[in-house]
C-alpha cells in the first residue's frame, strides 16, 4: 500500500483536459446523430410500408437486447471481417450514435402518437400534404414533448462514450490509462477522470436545463 | 461454433450470476439511500444525496476502474468477480435508489395526510399507507434497472471477469470470426434481456391495481 499523492497528476493535466475534450466531441458528434436517426427510425416505425419498418423494428430491438460494449465490438471488429474498414473514432461515434438513436426512436415514438389527432387533421385542412404535417406540424411537437427523456439519453451518452477507450479512440479514460501506464497510479488518474466527468455532467445538465426552458417558454 | 458453444452458455450463466449478486447489493444500497434522501435529518439527506450523484454522475466503467485498479493503493485488494459485483451494485444502487424516491414520491400526499389525521405514526403511516402503493410503482422502474445493470455487466470484461462479452472477446483471438462469435454472444444476452423484460411485465401486471 502507498500513499495517495495527486500531484502526480499535474504534468499529465493537457492530456486529461485533450481526453476531455475529445469526450465531448464524441458526446455531441453521437449525440447528434442519435436525435436524427431517432427521428427517422421513429417516423419508419409508424409510417413506413412494412417491408421497411420490420427490419427498423427488429434493428431495434437488437440494440436494445445487447449491451453497447459487444455493439461496438461487433461493428469495429466485426466490418473489418467482410472487408470494410471503418476507423476506430467512426466507429464508436456510430456505435454509440446508433445505440442512443434506438433510444431516441422509442421516446420519440410514443412522442409523436400522444400529439393530438386535432393537429394533423387541422393541418391537413389547411392544405398541407401528409408529409408536410408529420414535418412541420406533428414532429415539432412530440420532439418539444420529449425534450426531457431525450436530455437524459444525452447525459447517459456522455458516460456510456467511456466504453469507446476499449477500441482504443484518445479520449478521458484512454487518457487516463496512457498516464497510468507511465506512472503507475490508477486511483489518483482515474478519480480524476472520475472529476472530469461529473463536471462535463454537470455543464450538460446546464445546458440541457436551459434548452428545456427555453422551448417551454416558447410555447 | 458447436465446440465453442458450451463456453458461452456457461459464460451466460457467470453474467446472470453477477447481475443477481449486484441486483440484491444494489438494493440494500438503494433502500436506505433512498430513505436517507427523504429524512428529515438534513445530514442524513446529504450522504444519500452525495451518492447518488456521484454514483450517477461518472461512468461505470471508471467506478469499477477505480475500484480495481485503483482499490490496491488504499488497502483493497479484490479479486476481479468481487470487484465486479460491488462495482456493478454500488453503481445500479445509486440509480435504483432514485426509482425507489421516485415511486414513494408519486403516492399522492392526501393518503399520509388522511393516515395522520386518523392517528397513524410516520412509521406506521410508511409502513401500512404509503410503502404497499409505493412498492407497485416501484416495479417498472427497478426492472428497467435491471435490463440496464444486466446489458451493462459487459463491462466488467474490461477487468477480466470471465463472462460472456470476455469470452466472446477470448474465442475472437482464436477464430477469427467476429460476426458469428459475437452474434451468438448478442443472441444469450437478447434471451436474458427479454426474459428479464418479461419478468418484469408479468409482475406489473400482477400487482396492478386495476
Amino acid at each position: 500500500m502507498q500513499g495517495l499523492d495527486f500531484s502526480v497528476v499535474v504534468p499529465y493535466w493537457d492530456l486529461l483536459l485533450t481526453g476531455a475534450w475529445w469526450t465531448a466531441v464524441l458526446t455531441v458528434s453521437a449525440g447528434a446523430l442519435s436525435f436524427v436517426f431517432g427521428i427517422l427510425f421513429a417516423v419508419i416505425v409508424l409510417y413506413a410500408p412494412a417491408i421497411i419498418a420490420y427490419p427498423v423494428r427488429a434493428f431495434m430491438w437488437v440494440f436494445m437486447g445487447t449491451p453497447l460494449l459487444l455493439q461496438l465490438f461487433l461493428i469495429y471488429f466485426g466490418l473489418v471481417q467482410i472487408g470494410i474498414d471503418i476507423p476506430a473514432l467512426v466507429a464508436g461515434i456510430v456505435g454509440l450514435g446508433f445505440h442512443f438513436a434506438v433510444y431516441n426512436a422509442d421516446v420519440i415514438r410514443a412522442g409523436i402518437v400522444a400529439v393530438d389527432v386535432g393537429q394533423t387533421e387541422g393541418a391537413r385542412s389547411i392544405g398541407f400534404g401528409k408529409w408536410q404535417a408529420l414535418h412541420y406540424v406533428v414532429i415539432p411537437q412530440a420532439v418539444r414533448n420529449t425534450a426531457p427523456p431525450i436530455g437524459s439519453n444525452l447525459i447517459a451518452l456522455l458516460k456510456e462514450s467511456s466504453i469507446v477507450s476499449v477500441i482504443g479512440i484518445a479520449e478521458l479514460v484512454h487518457s487516463a490509462q496512457l498516464a497510468i501506464s507511465e506512472t503507475f497510479r490508477p486511483f489518483e488518474f482515474y478519480i480524476t477522470a472520475a472529476a472530469l466527468y461529473y463536471i462535463l455532467n454537470l455543464v450538460l445538465e446546464a445546458a440541457l436545463h436551459r434548452f428545456e426552458r427555453h422551448v417551454e417558454v416558447s410555447r | 461454433m458447436s465446440r465453442v458453444f458450451p463456453f458461452f452458455v456457461e459464460a451466460a450463466f457467470v453474467t446472470l450470476e453477477l447481475t443477481v449478486l449486484a441486483l440484491v447489493l444494489g438494493l440494500v444500497a438503494a433502500a436506505p439511500a433512498a430513505t436517507a434522501r427523504m429524512s428529515r435529518s438534513a445530514i442524513l439527506r446529504t450522504i444519500g444525496t452525495v451518492y447518488v450523484s456521484l454514483f450517477r454522475g461518472t461512468p461505470c466503467l471508471i467506478q469499477l476502474f477505480v475500484l480495481y485498479f485503483g482499490g490496491p493503493q488504499i488497502g483493497i485488494n479484490l479479486d476481479p468477480f468481487g470487484a465486479g459485483v460491488i462495482g456493478l451494485g454500488l453503481n445500479i444502487g445509486a440509480y435504483m435508489a432514485e426509482s425507489i424516491r421516485g415511486a414513494v414520491m408519486a403516492v399522492d400526499r392526501g393518503q399520509t395526510e388522511a393516515a395522520r389525521t386518523i392517528g397513524f405514526s410516520r412509521f406506521q403511516t410508511l409502513r401500512k399507507v404509503v410503502l404497499p402503493q409505493a412498492a407497485r410503482l416501484m416495479i417498472r422502474p427497478l426492472g428497467v434497472n435491471t435490463v440496464a445493470l444486466l446489458k451493462g455487466s459487459a463491462l466488467v470484461s474490461t477487468i477480466s471477469v470471465v463472462e460472456l462479452t470476455y469470452t466472446a472477446q477470448r474465442f475472437i483471438g482464436s477464430t477469427y470470426k467476429p460476426f458469428e462469435i459475437f452474434g451468438v454472444a448478442a443472441l444469450l444476452y437478447m434471451i436474458m434481456v427479454y426474459a428479464v423484460a418479461r419478468i418484469v411485465d408479468l409482475l406489473d401486471k400482477r400487482f396492478a391495481i386495476i
